[in-house]
């Protein structure tokens, strides 16, 4: 950003753009010492010898098991298993949840009538919904992701509910003023007034889904991550259940990245710019 | 259009409250309140904080109902705030069109906007969002909103006071050249009485609760009026005056 100032004058100081591509550009380098460091101390640990080989496999033995789950095909089979679970949980609970939410945050009664047992649901471990899932559902698909939607649903009712409730009332009566009415106003009002809100919930409730796979798929599950950890441990792999971690980890971060980007489009960049 | 050039439609009235009364609780907020606007008039309220000159729009606007009374509005009526009122999801422009919704011809309603744009000088800008203009740009295009289409009366709840001092004087001047271009009945509410003293052809004083109209007084002269003018100073003094600053502020 080059300023073409009169002669004579100098610019007071220097000022740093908060995303500046040079600023970046060292966020990326701090958080990459700190990948580095991170890596680093693992390595220590076991090169100390602080726990037997068996229990903490060094980073290549890590990175050489998970080329071997990659190359024989079921990482990859594996990842494909967890994510079309956790997509089928998460969009089942996005359909159902964002209609309630924003239902439950226009009608007071309804609210308060439902709230409770809400809570209740969300304070509930999906974990304990397991004995009940393979019952219900039986083995596959159907456990899982029925646990990634009791894991998701109750918490983005929630959130989106509290984010309807709380949209300031000025956007009413101007919505009054203007004549928008009953469904139009639920589309051109409520939601946009919402919709950051929504987003956060939708990320936040994704590394809730993401978090649960890994659980609902050690039963009732023929593949997945989770059940790929499940394996490890019965065999006592624990360089492929590291390697299954990373891979957990990694894609968690780079679906949350995606979804990130949700909350750049122009029409929802006020409701973070605070 | 103002009290001296009126003398046909003198008698059209736009806004009517007839003794009305209404009470939060325990608190009597107004206690058999009557006023009148005429059709094309630009009357200030002004008055002591928490006097519920805010709640006089509402009632006026429909937003609260009252206890007992009787409220007649002739025509539609639209709120300006202090600020965020407009929709930080839509642009300056879906702002604007806002305003438009009741013109079906899609050809008339753009060169609407045309010309509210040209109204307001902000051409340029008509593809931003709220949050990336001035508070004194956003209250213009909250301007271009209220007089877009066919509105008839305006309510303005201190539209200026969330702004700094030269914006707020510059938006006055912009305000009277934008309703001497599309005239409108207004009531504005303001605690501040250089702009009662500005914009008013009527300022009305609210009494502490339960609030009544305590004192009102017409100002004649033309706009727009300089803070200098002869009429405007006369017309602060009164308030002042009225108001009981003066005496406070001589002790």
């Amino acid at each position: 950003m080059a300023i073409d100032l009169p002669a004579g004058i100098t610019p007071a100081r220097k000022v740093k753009a908060r995303s500046s591509p040079a600023r970046r550009r060292g966020v990326y380098i701090w958080s990459l010492m700190v990948f580095v460091a991170v890596l680093f101390l693992w390595w220590a640990l076991c090169y100390l010898n602080v726990f037997p080989a068996y229990a903490l496999p060094t980073p290549a033995a890590v990175l050489k098991s998970s080329w071997q789950d990659l190359s024989s095909g079921t990482l990859l089979n594996d990842i494909v298993a967890s994510l079309w679970r956790v997509a089928v949980g998460f969009v089942l609970s996005a359909i159902l949840g964002i209609p309630a939410g924003l239902l439950l945050g226009q009608h007071l009664r309804a609210r308060e009538a439902f709230l409770p047992m809400l809570n209740f649901f969300r304070f509930l471990s999906p974990l304990a919904w397991i004995p009940f899932a393979i019952l219900w559902f039986h083995i596959g698909d159907k456990p899982a992701i029925f646990l990634i939607f009791m894991a998701t649903f109750f918490p983005l009712a929630l959130a989106i509910m509290s984010a309807v409730a709380t949209i300031p009332a000025i956007y009413f009566r101007v919505a009054k003023d203007y004549h928008y009415k009953s469904f139009e106003l639920l589309t051109k009002v409520t939601f946009p007034a919402v919709l950051p809100q929504v987003i956060t919930a939708l990320r936040v409730s994704y590394g809730i889904a993401w978090v649960v796979i890994v659980a609902a798929e050690m039963v009732g599950c023929q593949d997945g991550l989770g059940y790929g950890i499940w394996e490890a441990r019965n065999g006592l792999r624990l360089d492929s259940a590291a390697g299954y971690m990373i891979v957990i980890g990694l894609l968690g971060m780079g679906i949350d990245r995606f979804l990130l980007q949700f909350s750049k489009l122009p029409n929802v960049r006020w409701g973070y710019e605070r | 259009m103002y009290a001296g050039d009126m003398k046909d439609d003198r008698f059209i009235r736009a806004l009517k409250l007839k003794n009305v009364s209404l009470h939060y609780g325990p608190v009597k907020v107004f206690e058999d309140i009557s006023l009148e606007v005429r059709q094309g008039e630009f009357v200030v309220i002004i008055g002591p904080s928490g006097c519920g000159k805010t709640t006089i729009l509402n009632l006026l606007s429909g937003h609260i109902q009252p206890d007992s009374g009787q409220i007649d509005r002739h025509g539609d009526i639209r709120t300006v705030y202090q600020k965020d009122g407009l929709f930080p999801w839509l642009t300056v422009s879906q702002n604007i069109r806002m305003g438009l919704r009741s013109i079906a011809d899609p050809q008339q309603r753009e060169s609407e906007l045309q010309s509210l744009f040209g109204l307001i000088h902000l051409e340029e800008f008509k593809d931003h969002y709220p949050h990336e203009l001035s508070g004194g740009m956003r209250q213009r295009v909250e301007l271009a909103r209220v007089l877009a289409g066919n509105s008839d009366i305006l309510l303005m709840d201190e539209p200026f006071s969330a702004l700094d001092y030269q914006t707020r004087l510059r938006m006055r001047h912009e305000l009277v050249r934008l309703l001497e271009k599309r005239p409108r009945t207004v009531v504005f509410v303001t605690h501040d009485i250089e702009e009662a003293a500005q914009l008013a052809d009527r300022v009305l004083v609210l009494s502490k609760r339960p609030a009544i109209i305590q004192w009102e007084m017409g100002i004649a002269a033309p706009k727009p009026r300089s803070l200098t003018d002869p009429e405007v100073v006369e017309a602060m003094k009164a308030v002042l005056e009225e108001l009981g600053v003066l005496r406070e502020v001589a002790v």
